[in-house]
């Protein structure tokens, strides 16, 4: 394939980051967001190109026997640390990285054209498309990085991205600790996924992907780590484990989810590219990159399916009990990233043929198009009404019919009702995990429950609920055609999206795998587990009635703890502020207070006090210097006669 | 009678003596001044007393010795201006009356 469309795709969304960046604040709103849209459009019709190109054309260097190859573009020396031992960067194309594509510049340009109407008027119009571009770029790098080390580049400058659009109104003193938490706990995580990686490297030849996941690569990582164990497990293991942690930062598992609620504080366009689609998913996305070395270990994959499990529970718990709508979104994201984490972990070659893969991937691509859907959605609301809790929206279907149908559509996608996206790909993912073994299936089933329990309370409560609800200040209307537009496009893709033959294309090891629904034995009971769940959301929350009151009543500590998100945050307060902070750092603190200070001060105070004590030597006098100088010349002049002689 | 060397440099040693204890002793900045110049030219007779003694096939004492009364010149110029200057803001040049640069 030719490497002008590849060099392209990540060249555009830069350079709009510099012009925007650059030169934005002598431009007018109006040129600033068409030339971010322009650029992420063309990027888009780039990228629908190659991906096209890699899916569909045949062509040899593509797929060979029906099997999808993974192609490097090109790849140049970046850093050549030893021989064999070098850091590249490149372009590399394969089922995943071309789905990506397809999904980043997708959302990324709803996302733009969205924030035309959404940020309309606002101070830093510009720096929000140039960030906006910058994020694009940076998400593109990581998905078509060749290497782990050039991933990493990337995924350090995502989360610098994310940190500069969560903080994106600066003047907010929430906005600035969110961004801060955000960025200091993926931070904490990546360090973390950089030991993780020099430990793969130690022992490996190579940072390439290719090389390390194809033709005997996971086997010889294995044997070259020469049987070392720590702990009662495998070097390679540890490796792989601790490259996850990144991963499990990013993406924002337990215990390292704190950040994901808090950075919706960032204008909505934001939560919905960032933290819903693209960027959280980058470490299921890491994961599914080297997946073939998680294979080896697979008591590493057991690790994944334990933290996705948990945190796909814990997240769906909490989402039933937030009262701000982005933080209902939040947890959703949260459980449904670890829905796609626990798919990826029970993914087997021997069963289903690595189903657990493919359908890890293809609920990555649903989940980006309707989540995005329902922040945007979420978005629009939050504009018509000019609040964030969904205390104050209430009977908003008749006001907003465009938002409330979207939304619909978005709910019964995230839900898995048929035909909506999100039925087929939930559907793959529990009949991985039922062949996997019948706990998680169960388990997991209960989790899409509860997802489908959460998103349909948060609908009736937006716009059902207290039909007669005081809007003082104007009647709340659909937003302008820049916001509605994308919304209605994603709901019709979100309609359709559950119809592509995704196992023909994306796969563990690039041959096709024919979808077949199994009705009886899982699409059926988790069709029935839905329909119950939102059948109870609507006799709980349809009409304005006191019943949610009387279900939290029961157990009123279970709802204040949810509502607290079980207190992770007051639990990492403590752990940083009293014991880190309060009691280690004390010491330490101290320790260079008193001692290196100590030291420092106590050399300028000897020196201060000798001058002061000598000081009377200087009278002024020149006669008395002379005198002085003199007998110094004389003394000098005898000990030197004393030691010669 | 054969000139040696002791025989030059004891009045070049006397000179400096002089110096010497006139520049601790006088009160007047102009001696102090004059005796700064008998230490200097007592030094140049050094170095023309080593070089016709030591090397004489050689002049480097010599060019020294013309040098260093050329910048006995600058330098005693400097000084007077420096002590005109002085009699200028304290109407006397007594040492002791000098006594402003110290803590």
């Amino acid at each position: 394939m030719d490497q002008t469309l590849p060099i392209l795709i990540l060249a555009i969304p830069i350079t709009m980051f510099f012009i925007l960046g650059l030169f934005g604040m002598k431009m007018s709103h109006k040129l600033a967001g068409v030339l971010g849209i322009l650029g992420m459009g063309t990027a888009m019709v780039l990228s629908y190109t190659v991906a096209f190109t890699y899916f569909f054309s045949g062509d040899a260097a593509f797929i060979i026997d029906g099997v999808r190859q993974q192609v490097e573009i090109f790849d140049v020396t970046w850093l050549a640390f030893t021989d064999k031992l070098v850091v590249s960067l490149g372009f590399l194309l394969d089922p995943i990285s071309a789905m990506m594509l397809v999904v980043i510049t997708t959302i990324s340009f709803f996302v733009h054209l969205y924030s035309w109407g959404y940020m309309e008027g606002e101070k830093g119009f510009q720096r929000f498309y140039a960030f906006l571009s910058l994020f694009s770029f940076s998400m593109l790098g990581l998905v078509v990085a060749t290497n782990i080390f050039q991933m990493y580049i990337f995924w350090e400058l995502v989360g610098v991205s994310s940190y500069l659009l969560i903080g994106f109104y600066y003047k907010l003193g929430s906005a600035v600790s969110a961004s801060k938490k955000a960025f200091i706990v993926t931070r904490f995580a990546d360090l973390g996924m950089l030991i993780g990686i020099l430990i793969l490297s130690f022992y490996m030849p190579t940072f390439n992907f290719i090389e390390l996941t194809q033709n005997g690569g996971p086997e010889l990582a294995l044997t070259s780590t020469g049987g070392a164990t720590f702990l009662g497990g495998s070097v390679l293991t540890w490796a792989l484990i601790l490259i996850f942690t990144g991963g499990m930062g990013k993406s924002a598992m337990m215990p390292l989810h704190i950040w994901l609620p808090d950075a919706m504080e960032g204008p909505t366009p934001v939560s919905a590219l960032i933290h819903a689609a693209t960027m959280v998913v980058a470490g299921v996305y890491l994961v599914a990159r080297m997946f073939p070395l998680y294979l080896m270990e697979t008591a590493s994959l057991d690790f994944i399916t334990g933290i996705g499990a948990i945190t796909a529970l814990y997240a769906a718990i909490v989402a039933c009990a937030q009262v701000d709508i982005k933080r209902v979104l939040a947890f959703s994201t949260i459980s449904q990233i670890a829905f796609m984490m626990v798919s990826l972990g029970v993914a087997r070659p021997e069963i289903h043929e690595g189903l657990g893969y493919m359908s890890s991937m293809f609920h990555l691509f649903t989940h980006a198009m309707f989540k995005a859907l329902l922040f945007l959605g979420a978005g629009a609301l939050i504009h018509a009404v000019h609040s964030n809790d969904y205390t104050s929206m209430g009977g908003l279907r008749k006001y907003m019919p465009i938002t409330h149908w979207t939304f619909l559509i978005g709910c019964l996608a995230i839900a898995g009702i048929y035909p909506f996206s999100g039925f087929f790909s939930k559907d793959e993912m529990l009949s991985a995990m039922y062949g996997y073994s019948t706990f998680w299936g169960v388990w997991m089933t209960a989790v899409a429950g509860l997802t489908a329990f959460y998103m349909f309370r948060l609908y009736y409560l937006i716009f059902w609920w207290d039909e007669n609800p005081n809007y003082k200040h104007h009647t709340p209307h659909d937003a302008p055609w820049q916001m509605s537009l994308p919304l209605i496009i994603l709901a019709a893709v979100s309609c359709v999206a559950g119809f592509i033959p995704f196992g023909e294309l994306v796969t563990w090891n690039g041959e096709p795998y024919h979808i077949h629904i199994e009705w009886v034995k899982i699409a059926v009971p988790s069709l029935c587990v839905a329909i119950a769940a939102i059948l109870l959301a609507t006799v709980m929350y349809r009409k304005k009635n006191s019943l949610p009151d009387k279900f939290a009543a029961v157990w009123p500590g279970l709802w204040t703890a949810a509502h607290h998100r079980f207190y992770w945050d007051e639990m990492y307060m403590f752990v940083t502020h009293k014991i880190i902070f309060g009691g280690i750092c004390s010491f330490i603190a101290w320790f260079d207070r008193q001692i290196i200070d100590g030291t420092m001060d106590m050399f300028a105070k000897v020196t201060q006090k000798t001058s002061y004590a000598i000081r009377g030597l200087q009278s002024g006098s020149i006669q008395t210097y002379v005198w002085w100088y003199f007998v110094g010349a004389v003394a000098l002049a005898a000990v030197t006669a004393w030691v010669i002689l | 009678m054969e000139l040696t060397m002791l025989m030059y440099l004891i009045p070049s040693l006397l000179m400096f003596a002089c110096g010497v204890f006139g520049f601790i002793t006088r009160r007047n900045l102009i001696a102090i001044l004059i005796s700064l110049e008998l230490m200097l030219n007592s030094v140049d007779l050094n170095f023309v007393i080593f070089n016709r003694f030591l090397f004489p096939g050689e002049l480097e004492g010599m060019f020294f010795t013309l040098f260093s009364i050329g910048i006995a010149a600058a330098e005693t110029a400097l000084a007077i201006a420096i002590i005109i200057n002085i009699f200028r803001s304290v109407k006397n040049i007594d040492v002791k009356d000098i006594t402003k640069l110290k803590f």
